[in-house]
């Protein structure tokens, strides 16, 4: 190997190993998700290395509280997502009411297509722009809903090579969510609410070198 | 099973794909996608992909560059933007509270509503004006850049089903009158009165390849920003600057912002939540 000091070793055995690294987790719930995310963020410790993007159905009308509410209780900050704004590390973002929510790498972008089978912002159209975005490097997570949102991006993301989580249906608020993903493709993990947050943590925390 | 590299390379190719497509219907048919940003060009070309039966964008590709009513279905997928009456109703709250007594002062008034799509918010505008006894006064340019979309908002003619949310908006954005007095419900659908038109001139106009057509009061282009990349904004942006007058009013939607473009510094915030801002040099 050539050695040149003012570049990083790159090329290190430790980082050829065979491992999978996450750049990305992505949330979807509906009904009753307000308390899945409640106990999800409370769960995640500050040096949670990723950013997370979430769907939480709203009405269209609703304001800007969402953020404020969670800041309550998460080490993380929550924030109302922006277009065009940069992904930071360990950092919320909420969809917006009335708008979709899309990754890129590295940043957010917002739409106002049409509803995606009724749902503006649409946990689907959530999940399939992070599976085309970042491939491998997703993990998705659906949680309690009452409707089948989230079925079809679970199906890309999985299609795509990353990591999908549900919450056990049994145990869910409402169940129609995670059973729709269940059933739309084979998710990495089923979990009760509790364990999702340490589940995140054990794979990122684990996982990323740094 | 796939691995993850080759799910990479896939990605990667899909990229070059998109990129091709854009290029090709630029210098083909002159329509500049360009520089829209990704996830959202790339969502709506796939819908586009399935619809044709079609397996991969370069299939597309070849089609729409061989069949100019594929290249018009496209051009549709691509430039509809779906809005509502009032929506947002909060900015109409705004607008009315700010803006109408500033305008109140001119003699005339020229406003362009930019990307306007079907019409609903250029409708709504209308409506403002004739409650606040402007409108008599008022000059609307609704441009955007797909004509099939802009015969729709000619047309006036919206889906009824549409009607109670556009009702509840048109309410909580301050309404004077009642809603329904502003059309004829007509089978399953709303027929708004022609007289909102009547100072309203339709035109097709390229944001991002058309230059500037005059010099206006106010200019309203709301959800068409973020649509756009970076680089896209930022040409938009000076396109706008350009086209206002000095204390010229700009509107933008709920979630688009002019803190990180260029042109930041001429402009003072009217109302920072419902994004009115004003040109002051």
């Amino acid at each position: 190997m050539t050695s040149r000091w003012w570049l990083p070793v790159l090329d290190s055995p430790e980082s050829t190993a065979p491992q999978r690294t996450y750049e990305i987790v992505v949330v979807g719930c509906s009904l009753g998700g307000m308390h899945a995310l409640e106990v999800i963020l409370n769960g995640m410790p500050r040096a949670f290395p990723l950013p997370i993007a979430v769907v939480q159905h709203r009405h269209r009308a609703s304001n800007e509280t969402l953020p404020s509410y969670f800041r309550r209780f998460s080490r993380l900050p929550v924030v109302d997502a922006e277009d065009k704004q940069w992904l930071r590390p360990g950092t919320v973002y909420l969809a917006p009411a009335n708008y979709h929510l899309l990754v890129e790498r590295g940043e957010l972008n917002l739409s106002v297509d049409e509803k995606v089978r009724y749902s503006r912002p649409s946990v689907d159209v959530l999940f399939q722009s992070a599976a085309d975005a970042y491939g491998a490097h997703v993990i998705a997570v659906v949680l309690t809903g009452a409707n089948d949102d989230g079925a079809l991006g679970v199906k890309r993301v999985k299609a795509r090579g990353g990591l999908v989580i549900v919450q056990d249906p049994e145990k869910a608020e409402a169940p129609e969510m995670p059973r729709a993903a269940i059933a739309a493709a084979p998710v990495d993990q089923v979990l009760p609410l509790d364990q999702i947050a340490p589940y995140l943590v054990d794979r990122c925390l684990v996982a990323s070198p740094a | 099973m796939t691995t993850v590299v080759e799910e990479t390379e896939k990605l990667a190719l899909e990229e070059v794909e998109v990129q091709l497509l854009t290029e090709g219907i630029y210098r083909h048919y002159g329509f500049d996608f360009r520089d829209y940003s990704l996830p959202s060009l790339r969502r709506r070309i796939w819908k586009r992909v399935y619809a044709e039966g079609l397996a991969t964008i370069s299939g597309l590709q070849d089609k729409v560059l061989h069949d100019s009513q594929a290249m018009q279905r496209l051009l549709l997928d691509l430039s509809i933007n779906t809005t509502a009456m009032f929506r947002d109703p909060t900015f109409y709250v705004a607008f009315r509270q700010k803006v109408v007594p500033m305008l109140r002062t001119y003699p005339f008034v020229r406003i362009w509503h930019a990307g306007c799509s079907t019409g609903e918010e250029v409708y709504s505008m209308a409506i403002l004006l004739q409650e606040e006894g402007l409108y008599d006064r008022c000059r609307i340019y609704a441009t955007d850049i797909n004509e099939q979309v802009l015969q729709r908002a000619k047309d006036g003619i919206f889906p009824l089903n549409t009607m109670q949310e556009n009702t509840s908006n048109y309410i909580a954005a301050g309404g004077k009158g009642t809603f329904s007095e502003y059309y004829t419900a007509r089978y399953d659908y709303a027929i708004f009165r022609p007289a909102l038109r009547e100072n309203v001139v339709f035109a097709q106009h390229n944001l991002v390849t058309d230059a500037s057509f005059n010099h206006f009061n106010v200019v309203i282009c709301r959800n068409v920003f973020i649509y756009f990349n970076n680089a896209l904004q930022d040409r938009v942006h000076k396109l706008f600057l350009q086209s206002l007058e000095m204390f010229g009013i700009l509107g933008l939607g709920k979630k688009e912002t002019i803190r990180y473009t260029s042109v930041t510094d001429h402009y003072d915030e009217i109302d920072a939540e419902e994004r009115l801002y004003r040109r002051v040099r």
